[in-house]
């Protein structure tokens, strides 16, 4: 690895974590798309900071940015609390037309700006190293690392001074005004962060993508646990490890750098959609398949339980009666065999003494309206599950 | 060229009336069917959907090699569709809310899109170059072609809103309803969703997919201020799309440098401005208005209230009282005596003041009327 290698994947992980930071809070908030509002919209400021100070790592020009974002967010809020539109359609309004500034901005004066409408949206990563920072003819590193770094300092100071405040007003806005902090003064510091963050990461990975680095590992993250500080640390995992991969991959694909960076998020976040232990598409469907099958079952015993007649309970007779198709039924006559609930007789079906047990427990449960208690029910009766 | 330059060339000049044609359908359809995208509360579907687009079209280019608009489509089509139903999925099988979904399909793909595009501009191949039109829109790439399809496809739109009129209707209003009524919600809803994300594809080639969303968005809400009807709501929304195309095109055939999409999508968000200022129902500027005067009204009748509270303890209620005793309370002025006047409830005399007849009815049955 070259010196500028490194320092490219150093700054991609300093980014990758100050973004999977904010992206948590706007993940839980239910405000992810603020993120992409904000990285549309910061568009005019940097162009107009551009401007004013001809150097896109300028503190000055980020400062002027993240004002822009705020601008925004307050916009959209103005437009909201007018009752004319919805909260998503004012998100939708606000943002392509500020965006739209900052094109036409761009293209009106593109010969005297360095700056091309793709470096905004892609960013380039790759050019990174080649931008200094020399201070007195001492050569400190690149100019974005330093910026980068102080963002996720920032960012980290506050999260540490103000982790109650932000948890206690992100999952319970009405307790954590009435403990005495303001969800205002909250979500306007969470947003001015995020503005922040977006337009200092803006130079390294583009205006959307970095909507991915802050949703994609917040969201990832959110599948596996549901602890806030877990919740953190693990998304700052998967930024770091997909800014890296993604480094590499780009590197092997010789493609954009950002572009990969997202796609590999994408891979991690498709694989732990997939395969999350308990909130992850395929356990989830296993377990839906489970319990649809359980209450089947249940539905059978109780029909078993009420008819005391051969006919009711002869075994071709569920097919008709309940309506079940022949697979299903022979899944369910199976499970309560499996569990010892029923005996088969001469294609006659009844109840064992635990069948019975079980059938009237659940009904009971059932009469009095504390269906909840079935499920831990099923664990002391089931040999097997659905 | 200057913008009247551009209207006059628009009936000799088969490129620029081509164009303008396009847009003008394009504008059209999106402000229907994003009608219906706003009142389901999917604005930012949209914008999901077209970024979500961007790799479809990429891989339409790997895979087949051309670079003809109706292939491309054809992949941004499918890929568009890809995402919506991945976000129906997410949504429904995980505790992940919608805004994640949308923010995860919309950075993803559009990352995954951005991906390709850089490997594309790699190739050794001479034919790759102008894919990247798509992030932006570029008018003056569409041909007479381009614009047939778009009239076929909103046609078909057209005749598909007609037949299903009734059942997108109930749909939008009463969801539940509509399925004790025993329609098949998930096909409508289905139907509907599909034809969102073929406006938005085939939009991309004029727009562009960053900015696609606020063309589909910006003229329904600007109807949504004008009308309580969903017909003329969609009627409108088309017209001020249309329009919305047309100028967009204008302004920027008449600059040097300057993509359609974003003048589009500004021309559309004046649209949107005036109608949230200037609407007569719902619009901020008669809505302040109407607020005053009815404050206004409520003050005068205050003070009448007032004034009716020690003209009761009199015998004889015109009774006239002087001005002075009415300072304890704080809510008149010369002005609204005046008014007062004006509307026959008392009359003014000197320094004195006394209640009519008519006052005393009104002041009496103040909150007897607002019972009625």
């Amino acid at each position: 690895m070259t010196a500028p290698q490194i320092e490219i994947q150093l700054i991609a992980a300093v980014v990758a974590i100050a973004c999977a930071i904010p992206g948590v809070f706007l993940v839980l908030r239910k405000m992810a798309l603020i993120s992409d509002a904000i990285s549309h919209s910061i568009l005019p400021g940097v162009v107009i900071g551009f401007f004013l100070t001809h150097d896109l790592n300028s503190p000055w020009l980020i400062l002027l940015a993240a004002v822009t974002g705020v601008i925004t967010v307050v916009l959209v809020e103005a437009i909201q609390k007018t009752g004319l539109v919805k909260e998503d359609t004012a998100i939708g309004l606000v943002f392509p037309a500020l965006f739209s500034i900052g094109v036409i901005l761009i293209a009106k004066n593109a010969n005297d700006v360095h700056l091309d409408v793709d470096a905004v949206l892609l960013g380039e990563l790759a050019f990174a190293p080649f931008d200094r920072l020399i201070m007195s003819g001492l050569d400190l590193g690149p100019k974005s690392l330093w910026v980068m770094g102080c963002v996720l300092l920032i960012t980290l100071t506050l999260l540490i001074l103000f982790f109650k405040e932000l948890k206690v007003s992100t999952f319970d806005a009405g307790l954590s005004s009435a403990l005495g902090i303001s969800p205002v003064i909250m979500h306007y510091g969470l947003m001015s962060i995020s503005s922040v963050t977006v337009v200092g990461a803006f130079d390294a990975v583009g205006a959307i993508l970095v909507v991915a680095l802050m949703i994609a590992p917040a969201a990832t993250a959110y599948l596996i646990t549901s602890n806030l500080k877990k919740l953190l640390v693990l998304s700052i995992l998967f930024g770091v490890f997909s800014a890296l991969a993604g480094y590499w991959m780009a590197h092997l694909l010789d493609a954009s750098i950002s572009g990969s960076m997202t796609t590999v998020l994408g891979v991690v976040f498709l694989l732990v959609y997939l395969f999350a232990p308990r909130k992850g598409l395929i356990a989830v469907m296993y377990r839906q398949r489970q319990q649809r099958t359980e209450v089947s079952l249940l539905t059978f015993l109780l029909h078993l339980n009420n008819h005391q007649e051969e006919n009711e309970r002869h075994i071709n007779h569920l097919n008709e009666h309940i309506n079940w198709q022949k697979v299903r039924s022979k899944t369910v006559v199976d499970l309560a065999l499996k569990n010892n609930m029923i005996l088969i007789d001469n294609n006659v079906v009844s109840l064992t003494e635990k069948g019975k047990e079980f059938t009237e427990l659940a009904l009971e449960y059932i009469i009095t309206n504390k269906d909840e208690n079935i499920e831990p029910m099923k664990e002391d009766f089931f040999l097997f599950r659905g | 060229m200057s913008i009247t330059e551009y209207f006059n060339l628009l009936f000799t000049d088969y490129t620029l009336r081509t164009i303008t044609l396009g847009t003008a359908v394009l504008g059209a359809i999106c402000g229907m069917l994003g009608s219906f995208a706003v009142l389901r509360k999917q604005s930012l579907l949209g914008d999901a959907i077209s970024h979500a687009a961007l790799p479809g079209i990429a891989l339409a280019f790997l895979i087949t090699g051309t670079k003809d608009t109706n292939v491309l489509l054809l992949g941004a089509l499918v890929s568009g569709l890809i995402g919506t139903f991945w976000i129906r999925g997410m949504v429904t099988k995980t505790h992940l809310k919608t805004d994640t979904a949308l923010g995860l399909i919309l950075s993803l793909f559009f990352g995954f899109g951005m991906l390709l595009l850089t490997f594309i501009q790699k190739q050794p191949n001479a034919n790759q170059a102008g894919l990247d039109k798509y992030l932006f829109g570029q008018a003056a790439t569409l041909v007479e072609k381009d614009v047939m399809v778009m009239v076929t496809v909103t046609g078909i739109c057209l005749c598909i809103l007609l037949l299903f009129w009734k059942e997108f209707k109930i749909l939008l209003f009463d969801e539940d309803y509509t399925k004790t009524l025993g329609f098949n919600t998930r096909f409508i809803d289905i139907l509907i969703t599909f034809f969102i994300v073929l406006a938005i594809v085939l939009g991309l080639q004029t727009v562009g997919v960053v900015l696609m969303s606020a063309m589909l968005l910006a003229p329904a809400a600007a109807a949504r201020q004008w009308t309580n009807k969903l017909s003329v709501m969609i009627f409108l929304a088309a017209i001020f799309g249309a329009f919305s195309g047309v100028f967009g095109t204008a302004i920027s055939a008449s600059q040097n440098n300057l993509s359609t999409g974003p003048v589009i999508v500004l021309v559309a968000a004046v649209f949107v401005i005036v109608s949230f200022i200037f609407s007569p129902g719902r619009g901020i500027l008669f809505k302040q208005l109407r607020l005053r005067k009815n404050r206004r009204d409520l003050q005068l009748k205050k003070t009448l209230q007032f004034m009716h509270g020690i003209a009761v303890t009199h015998e004889n209620i015109a009774h006239p009282h002087a001005i002075k005793i009415l300072n304890n309370f704080q809510g008149f002025t010369k002005k609204t005596l005046q008014q007062l006047e004006e509307r026959n409830w008392i009359t003014l005399t000197g320094q004195q003041w006394s209640l009519t007849q008519e006052g005393f009815h009104e002041a009496e049955n103040l909150y007897n009327q607002q019972t009625k």
